[in-house]
């Protein structure tokens, strides 16, 4: 008795509330990508994986990473959606498009993620089947930006002219002439 | 809290995108497909970081977010283009290069 009421003791952070918080985000998370990918109108596919990415969003600040958690908000709902939508009126013979997928062809795509989900979940029970993340205190946005300038640098510098070239790229691409 | 709900959560949101980027003809979907499976990376990486406690996995996610911007931008001038040349964008009458 003593020994289990000295597990508890030792196990006494145990996120009660924020376990409770991470399986309500993480069925609407789930029940939202499957609308994404069955729903058969574009722009309510759009709409369901905002709620997806705001899901995610929670899910990092439950991780203790707001500052993620707030750039996930800002680029992907904000801007990455609204580039969707935008697509969806640029291309608007697309909307309510998608039923025509032959039956066969969705068996074999459910079969393939079945057998990856199953691959997956195996390796990682197997793998990290009791470690624990304790979140002391949320991330300081301090420390992630120290670490951005100092230590990764050098990718920083490369994903900014990745998305230079990606801005010069899509402009040529997409252009009238 | 585990760090295998977080783990087993974007393995299953990584195999949704799956059968989403297979299933959909659609290039406007299958782009939304590709979003959710680097958004699985993303939960990944930040749960690693809280695991280790170290800062390296927030700034990777915050990396693939900017990858990602940039790769819905192309992708979707792409798709654009594809609208304008074909007046579609379904992906399976897109063989040009089979042989």
């Amino acid at each position: 008795m003593s020994a289990l009421l000295a597990a508890v003791s030792a196990d006494s952070d145990l996120f009660v509330a924020q376990n409770v918080f991470f399986g309500i985000i993480a069925l609407l998370m789930i029940g939202s990508a499957l609308k994404v990918v069955t729903t058969s109108n574009v722009v309510h596919a759009a709409l369901w994986l905002v709620l997806v990415l705001g899901g995610a969003a929670a899910q990092f600040i439950l991780l203790g990473s707001e500052f993620v958690a707030v750039t996930q908000v800002l680029v992907y709902i904000g801007a990455v959606v609204v580039l969707f939508l935008f697509g969806v009126m640029l291309t608007r013979a697309s909307m309510g498009d998608d039923e025509t997928v032959a039956g066969e062809k969705r068996v074999m795509a459910a079969v393939v993620a079945g057998l990856l989900l199953a691959v997956m979940s195996v390796a990682l029970i197997d793998t990290f089947s009791d470690d624990r993340v304790v979140i002391d205190e949320p991330q300081l946005v301090g420390t992630v930006a120290d670490s951005i300038f100092s230590q990764y640098i050098v990718p920083f510098e490369a994903v900014s002219v990745l998305l230079l070239a990606a801005l010069i790229g899509s402009i040529v691409v997409a252009r009238k002439d | 809290m585990l760090l295998n709900q977080f783990l087993l959560l974007a393995a299953l949101l990584f195999c949704i995108g799956v059968y989403g980027v297979l299933v959909r003809r659609n290039g406007m979907l299958v782009l939304m497909s590709v979003e959710l499976i680097l958004n699985s990376v993303n939960i990944n990486l930040v749960a690693f970081g809280a695991l280790t406690d170290d800062v390296g996995g927030e700034v990777f996610a915050l990396f693939t977010i900017a990858v990602a911007a940039a790769e819905v931008g192309v992708g979707l001038a792409i798709v654009l283009l594809m609208y304008r040349n074909r007046r579609s964008i379904d992906l399976s009458q897109a063989d040009l290069l089979k042989g």
